[in-house]
């Protein structure tokens, strides 16, 4: 025999709708506080950077060397950022260029290859730890094993300290972005008697492009924000240098020192120099989500 | 025999336009073997998921593979190609004869397999690249042809796969930008391009909406004057529509088989019987 249904009691069906309603509520209520917070500071800092990065924000930043300050005299040449932009493009462009391949294949290698195995799993875990690695300690690293037997900073060091940094961002994206592959587009591939290789080649890459180029723009956006590993290898420099041999400067560098100098003048260019490099960054991230969503 | 089974025969054959079941089971007898499958074994790890499987596919004619899920019926298809392989910890042991060779041997390189045995898979698997690169691809990886050879293999393929003309004039777009069922279609056409002896469908109307899956049906009735073709399907209708022979799997074992008309009329076995007619699976 089967049993009488169950008699439903409505009036705790009730409260218990009144009470989700309220906590419904709540809970939206703090995720809009938190987001307003967030949002908060983030526009505090925007703003600011806009404040005093516009005054110094002329043709002539772009167009001329470090200067010493004109501080009280009127007819001195004013400073500008030339050397630092021409540091940064140079260490950053030089930088992608050797850590995405080698981002690459080894982010191939974790989810084309080595899914499983103890290996991969290994690498996997090396990769993660060093992408969250204080980018100091990858400073110090390049310091010992370049600077020091080089006898002295240049820009190749820094363009590998920034190389190393973007090694495992692009791992990470390059094996998300081949993971999210149904293994039937695989299978697909293989079963028309393609190698493996041809099938990672022509189609894999090819089906996971904009969320490996989303990676490497990511990555381009991350080290062109960092100034503490170019403290202990490329150092920064005072004049325009294209010499991968010697001291080089750098964006983060320059504002680092031109805001700690005390003359309101070169601190100025610094809050100017700290603006275009959130400009820069800010148009690589739309880049990105471009990117990310035209792939819809 | 149970009135619901003749309901199923009588059913198919009256609606069916692709000839009669009895004249298509005729056909399968009398056809030569183009695929034999002999004391096959499959595991999964140490799981065995087909049990000494012996049958053959006739030569251009259509075998039904149906059993309810997890009888090894889609296994056993993912042998004939070796897609199995792709996987560490799948393993099979026994023949499968082509020629008097066994395919699955190591010995037996596995990209020819796959150029003679082509396989369409159960949802639409474009390639994220033009409708003609879609088709050329498996072309290239097997022959070296000009371009005009390219262009006439191209429009041959998309022609015999029924979707030449839905296609013809946007070959260089973006072949996920097709339907499913052109998608499936397109998946066909690049499929036969290769020019394969055999073709596997493993499920290939799942996914898709009743004239689509009725446009590939008519396809693979026309495409078994070229090709020996292997069908798994969990819709019984569809196996009494397209197969000439029709194999029932049970729990990685084959339980019958026979040809179609004889199945799904006269079937011996009484879980045979009690599957086609519905009484479980």
């Amino acid at each position: 025999m089967i049993p009488a249904a169950p008699v439903k009691n409505l009036d705790v069906a009730r409260r218990l709708g009144a009470r989700r309603r309220f906590m419904d509520k709540l809970v939206r209520l703090l995720c809009i506080a938190a987001m307003l917070a967030g949002l908060f500071f983030l526009a505090s800092i925007l703003f600011t950077l806009l404040w005093r990065g516009i005054p110094a924000l002329d043709l002539h930043v772009f167009t001329t060397e470090f200067q010493p300050t004109t501080y009280g005299d009127d007819t001195a040449l004013r400073g500008g950022l030339m050397h630092a932009i021409t540091g940064s493009l140079i260490q950053v462009v030089l930088a992608t260029l050797i850590g995405t391949p080698i981002g690459l294949l080894v982010g191939t290698y974790l989810a084309e290859y080595a899914r499983a195995s103890a290996l991969g799993n290994a690498v996997r875990f090396v990769s993660d730890v060093l992408l969250s690695a204080p980018s100091i300690l990858i400073g110090l690293f390049i310091y010992q094993l370049i600077v020091l037997p080089m006898g002295g900073f240049s820009g190749i060091a820094g363009v590998l300290a920034l190389a190393v940094i973007v090694i495992p961002v692009v791992v990470r994206t390059t094996e998300d972005m081949l993971q999210l592959i149904p293994n039937t587009l695989r299978e697909a591939v293989m079963g028309l008697g393609a190698p493996k290789w041809k099938m990672i080649m022509l189609v894999c890459y090819k089906a996971a492009m904009s969320g490996i180029v989303t990676g490497v723009l990511l990555a381009i956006a991350r080290i062109a924000g960092e100034t503490a590993p170019l403290l202990l290898t490329s150092f920064g420099n005072n004049v325009n240098s294209f010499n991968l041999g010697s001291a080089m400067s750098s964006l983060p560098i320059a504002i680092y020192q031109q805001a700690n100098s005390g003359f309101p003048d070169l601190i100025a260019i610094a809050w100017t120099g700290a603006l275009i490099v959130t400009l820069g960054v800010l148009a690589i991230n739309v880049a990105a989500r471009t990117l990310l969503k035209t792939r819809g | 025999m149970s009135s619901s089974t003749e309901t199923v025969a009588t059913e198919t054959s009256s609606s069916s336009s692709f000839g009669g079941l009895q004249a298509r089971s005729d056909a399968a007898i009398n056809a030569t073997a183009r695929v034999s499958v002999r004391n096959l074994d499959f595991f999964y790890g140490e799981t065995k998921a087909l049990k000494s499987i012996n049958f053959d596919l006739p030569e251009k004619q259509v075998t039904g593979m149906i059993g309810p899920s997890g009888c090894g019926k889609s296994t056993l298809l993912r042998v004939l190609n070796r897609m199995y392989s792709l996987y560490p910890g799948q393993r099979a042991t026994g023949e499968v004869l082509m020629d008097g060779r066994n395919m699955i041997a190591p010995s037996v390189d596995v990209n020819e397999l796959r150029a003679k045995v082509g396989m369409v898979f159960q949802k639409p698997t474009p390639f994220p690249m033009s409708i003609y690169d879609n088709v050329a691809f498996g072309i290239k990886l097997h022959e070296r042809l000009s371009k005009a050879q390219m262009d006439e293999r191209i429009e041959w393929a998309l022609s015999r796969a029924a979707i030449w003309d839905e296609v013809k004039d946007r070959l260089d777009r973006s072949a996920l930008g097709l339907s499913g069922g052109q998608q499936q279609r397109l998946c066909i056409a690049r499929t036969i391009a290769v020019r394969p002896e055999v073709i596997l469908f493993d499920e290939p109307t799942s996914a898709l909406d009743p004239i689509s899956t009725l446009k590939i049906e008519e396809l693979i009735d026309e495409l078994k004057r070229d090709f020996t073709i292997a069908i798994v399907t969990h819709n019984m209708q569809q196996a009494a529509r397209c197969a000439d022979q029709v194999a029932f799997f049970y729990l990685g074992e084959l339980v019958e088989i026979a040809p179609a008309a004889q199945m799904f009329t006269a079937p011996k076995q009484k879980r045979t019987q009690e599957y086609i007619t519905g009484r479980f699976g």
